[in-house]
């Protein structure tokens, strides 16, 4: 830990750091496998959509004796399906079954007769309807299409067009992981399941934003410089924040996790489950997609600008010119060519120049050496 | 008043001590608050308190042999959904079963019976002109009510039963559209010294029915209106029922006085419930009594206009207009002026009432008429388990965010978990208290989202920290790096939490039910993270800033420039980067 703060140090400094930008396509290839993975889990297994959006059986039983939770038990186990019990005012129970027809209710009946111990006659049996109606359904898409909009226009007014562009792509591929993940997983959808989406989606964007804005300031005066290409900067940014990336992944997830983990592995299958799984992978996806997608596609976009690729002709032109000089600086690869430098940084930096905040701060006598020691 | 001492120096970074007793004051009020109301926990929704179900019966109406169809039953289902949920917050739930039946089912500790009004009441709104008005009793038989003869003599409210004009005072919703009508003459509605209850009052001494000029009631009619007793319950819901709105029918109303009951021949219905386009509840800036203003939707205000335009031209009673709801007149004001944009509705209202009644009416009509068929007591669906391992595992999570602060912020992370103390207190006494003022639940999902939003409101000391600590690296001494990484990370604090709040604002807005909860705490959350960071977690870290401790950068402050890897501010010297932060003396920056 102790080595942390001087990490951050030379993260800051740009003295070491992660080719996040240089090595994209390795991470966009892995986000496209999971993505597709995803989309397979989808499209093979499907969604196992709860009671509250299907509807399914209901069985009002007689006075029993036999727990809420052993009704559950025997309710899942005559059924496959995930039941809702409830104990009625007077020791009567309802249980609810997702996926379940007028046919297969009869059987169902007998079996839940024998564990409770009340005749099968005296289960009502009956259909119900979704709770969480077409009209929630509804209304919950128009919010968000509405909410994507708005995003993205101020995003769009906030940074500039490729970020919410870039935002809304690490957005829908950290929702589809997760909706992937619970196909696979086979979770009944419950609203908590929907609720936990919503969560992540707040989330993800949250966390795009917060490396973004450091982006947007470190390419604040980007073309009056030739020193860096403007997805070496992206990279710097992020390195940058690199410290606030994990540490606020290990905060939110700490907790997800110990509602994963310590909850739901106590108590087995349930709502909590549900939503500590959607959110724990959703946080995770967030995290992920704000560093390794969101960022170098903003990169990506960048540069494909006149301005941008001026500034890196330049750049370059200049490290060749200081290279032809015999200056023993070794100009760092450009991201064209998808070979990332991996020159040894030797452990003693000389300090920077304390220049104006709002540019980067130089070192080395200005040799920008974005790609540095491996971790 | 448990303000800090330390705080009291005004000095430039904006007076630090300030917010903090502000913050302070504000969390005793909002804890003293809680206690003082009773509440000290949060209302739960009814996957974890359990509440009360109660289950409905659509009933087949003599003349509509087929209402009862999927159809109707989900529209009725969205209809009783948007009369539980009012404010989306509550976490009732509606569904069906079978094929006529509707499961509504209400957290505990919501108000059952109000509810219970909610769900059941069909809201069948119609506008009847009044051909004939009598006193409640069957007319031939002497009155065994006792409508004595003081009740007569009761000083009636001049100004209720009146249909006001309400153009002028729209509790200060602006506008677009001028309305043009009323303002003035509105007025002299009020002025007029006619109100039809004191044509009531007349009536009920002994003189029967005043047989209006053209009687346009049938015999039969006339014969059934003249047995009806009011003052008999089964009778008053039996008049009039199962007689279509385009025919003249009898029903009962409650006298203005609110003890007696009238009955009414009342003309074919001018206007329905779908000529309304919106209801709220206010009060009656001159009487102060509680009533519930209608507004017409476009076509009903033009038939309202008519309708009122015809009345005032009649003798009492034929120059009132019923409003009948549910086959009952809630109010019969008199006419003396045309009227278009809006009705009024008043009676003996309260609070409770009259906002209950503007909720179903604003809603709309069910389109079937349902009767309880049983109300029990439901247990939670998710039982309590879940939420002690929610809580449990969430408190645990917490604990590890605290030791993972520490061991990486050391002494700044005193700052972060006193900050997250803040937060959370904040927002649990804010749940606690918005639980019986908004019908607020709190579910499951709710718990969760709660737990994330503590990585959320992390996140924003954490910007600001790591902002501090580079200004710290670029071997600036401890209180000008955080004035100076202030602005910055505020910024970034604000377009984040901006974001996160709009997604909270635009589904609070369109959606309905379980969503619009979420969207709520997402809301909360997001405001009171930005809220804390302003005004506790900066001012802490000014404060802080000026304290040996933190200032000398010592090894344990989390802020000390040699483990930073800052620069010596003026030597620039080449040094080598320590390898490990061993124990470094404390350096005077």
């Amino acid at each position: 830990m102790s080595k942390l703060g001087n990490l951050g140090a030379r993260l800051y400094r740009g003295e070491v750091g992660y080719d996040f930008v240089g090595k994209r396509k390795i991470w966009y290839g892995i986000s496209i496998l999971i993505t597709i993975t995803a989309i397979v889990g989808l499209a093979v297994r499907g969604l196992n959509m709860g009671i509250e959006f299907e509807g399914g059986a209901v069985f009002n039983t007689p006075k029993t004796s036999v727990s809420v939770s052993q009704a559950e038990e025997s309710a899942e186990k005559a059924s496959g399906h995930d039941a809702i019990v409830q104990k009625l005012g007077d020791d009567k129970l309802r249980i609810q079954i997702a996926g379940v027809d007028i046919k297969k209710s009869d059987q169902i009946k007998k079996s839940l007769a024998e564990d409770l111990d009340v005749k099968a006659g005296d289960i009502d049996a009956d259909l119900v309807g979704p709770s969480w109606g077409d009209q929630i359904a509804n209304k919950a898409w128009q919010g968000l299409a509405i909410f994507m909009v708005l995003v993205v226009i101020y995003l769009a007014i906030a940074f500039e067009w490729r970020m919410a562009l870039a935002a809304l792509i690490a957005l829908i591929h950290d929702i589809t992981i997760t909706v992937g993940v619970y196909a696979l997983v086979g979770f009944e959808v419950t609203p908590g399941t929907v609720i936990g989406l919503l969560t992540i989606l707040g989330y993800s964007l949250y966390d795009t934003v917060v490396v973004f804005d450091s982006l947007k300031e470190q390419s604040k005066d980007i073309t009056k410089q030739t020193k860096y290409t403007y997805s070496e900067l992206a990279n710097r940014s992020i390195n940058g924040t690199l410290v606030r990336s994990i540490n606020t992944t290990v905060v939110a997830l700490l907790p997800v996790a110990g509602l994963l983990f310590i909850g739901g592995g106590a108590l087995g299958a349930g709502m909590l489950n549900d939503i500590s799984l959607s959110l724990f992978v959703g946080l995770a996806a967030g995290a992920y997609s704000s560093i390794f997608i969101a960022t170098p596609l903003v990169a990506d976009f960048k540069e494909r600008e006149p301005q941008m690729k001026a500034l890196k002709k330049r750049v370059l032109a200049k490290r060749a010119a200081a290279a032809a000089k015999g200056e023993s600086a070794e100009a760092p690869e450009s991201y064209a060519d998808e070979e990332p430098e991996d020159d040894a940084v030797p452990g003693d930096a000389a300090p920077a120049v304390v220049g104006p905040r709002s540019q980067p701060a130089s070192r080395n006598r200005g040799r920008g050496r974005p790609s540095g020691k491996r971790r | 008043m448990a303000a800090p001492k330390k705080g009291r120096r005004q000095s430039a970074p904006g007076k630090p001590g300030r917010s903090l007793v502000f913050i302070l004051i504000a969390l005793v009020a909002l804890t003293g608050g809680m206690f003082l109301s009773g509440h000290t926990t949060p209302r739960l929704g009814i996957d974890l308190a359990g509440g009360t179900s109660i289950t409905l019966e659509a009933k087949n109406e003599p003349g509509q042999k087929n209402a009862i169809n999927p159809d109707n039953m989900n529209t009725a289902v969205d209809i009783i959904n948007n009369r539980v949920n009012g404010l989306g917050v509550s976490e009732a739930e509606v569904q069906t079963q079978g094929d006529k039946n509707i499961i509504v089912n209400i957290p505990k500790g919501s108000n059952e019976k109000q509810a219970r009004e909610q769900v059941g009441t069909t809201a069948q709104l119609y506008f009847r002109p009044v051909i004939t008005q009598a006193p409640g009793q069957p007319t031939p038989e002497p009155s065994t009510s006792p409508s004595s003869g003081t009740d007569k003599e009761k000083d009636k409210d001049k100004a209720t039963d009146k249909a006001t004009d309400k153009a002028t005072d729209k509790g200060g919703s602006p506008s677009a559209t001028p309305t043009s009508q009323g303002r003035a003459v509105s007025e002299a509605l009020k002025d007029d010294p006619t109100p039809s209850a004191s044509d009531k009052a007349k009536d009920k001494g002994g003189k029967k029915d005043e047989t209006p000029k053209p009687d346009p009631a049938t015999a039969k009619l006339q014969e059934q209106f003249t047995k009806l007793d009011c003052t008999d319950k089964k009778a008053r819901a039996a008049a009039g029922r199962g007689i279509k709105p385009s025919e003249p029918t009898i029903a009962c109303g409650k006298s203005p006085d609110g003890k007696t009951w009238d009955k009414f021949i009342l003309a074919p219905a001018e206007l329905n419930g779908k000529d309304v386009d919106d209801a709220k509840a206010a009060i009656k800036q001159e009487t102060g009594a509680w009533v519930v203003n209608m507004e017409f939707t476009k076509g009903g205000s033009k038939k309202f206009s008519d309708v009122t335009s015809k009345l005032m031209k009649q003798q009492s009673p034929q120059n009132q207009f019923a409003i009948v709801l549910d086959g009952e007149v809630a109010s019969a004001p008199s006419v003396s002026v045309v009227l278009s944009t809006n009705a009024e509705i008043s009676g003996n209202f309260n609070q409770e009432s009259a906002k209950d009644l503007a909720n179903i009416l604003s809603y709309g009509a069910l389109p079937l008429t349902f009767h309880e068929q049983s109300v029990t007591t439901v247990s939670p669906a998710l039982g309590g388990e879940q939420l002690k391992a929610g809580l449990i595992a969430g408190a645990i999570g917490l604990a590890l965010v605290v030791i993972y602060l520490v061991v990486y912020y050391r002494g700044l992370s005193l700052i972060a978990i006193a900050s997250l103390l803040v937060s959370a207190a904040l927002t649990y006494t804010i749940m606690t208290l918005l639980g019986p003022t908004i019908k607020f639940a709190l579910n499951l999902p709710a718990v969760c989202g709660a737990i994330v939003a503590i990585g959320i409101t992390a996140d924003s000391f954490i910007v600001f920290f790591e902002r501090v600590r580079d200004e710290v690296r670029e071997g600036r001494t401890l209180r000008p790096a955080v004035e100076r990484a202030w602005p910055r990370a505020r910024r970034t604090i604000l377009v984040s939490d901006f974001v996160s709040f709009l997604a909270a604002a635009v589904l609070f807005v369109v959606t309905v039910g379980k969503v619009q909860g979420f969207a709520f705490t997402l809301g909360l959350t997001t405001l009171l993270d930005v809220v804390v960071v302003f005004f506790f977690t900066k001012p802490l870290m000014t404060l802080m800033a000026r304290k040996k401790f933190f200032a000398s950068g010592h090894e344990w402050s989390g802020l000390d420039p040699k483990r930073l890897g800052a620069k010596p501010p003026l030597r620039r010297s080449r040094r080598t980067t320590p390898p490990t932060a061993g124990p470094v003396d404390p350096k005077e920056a």
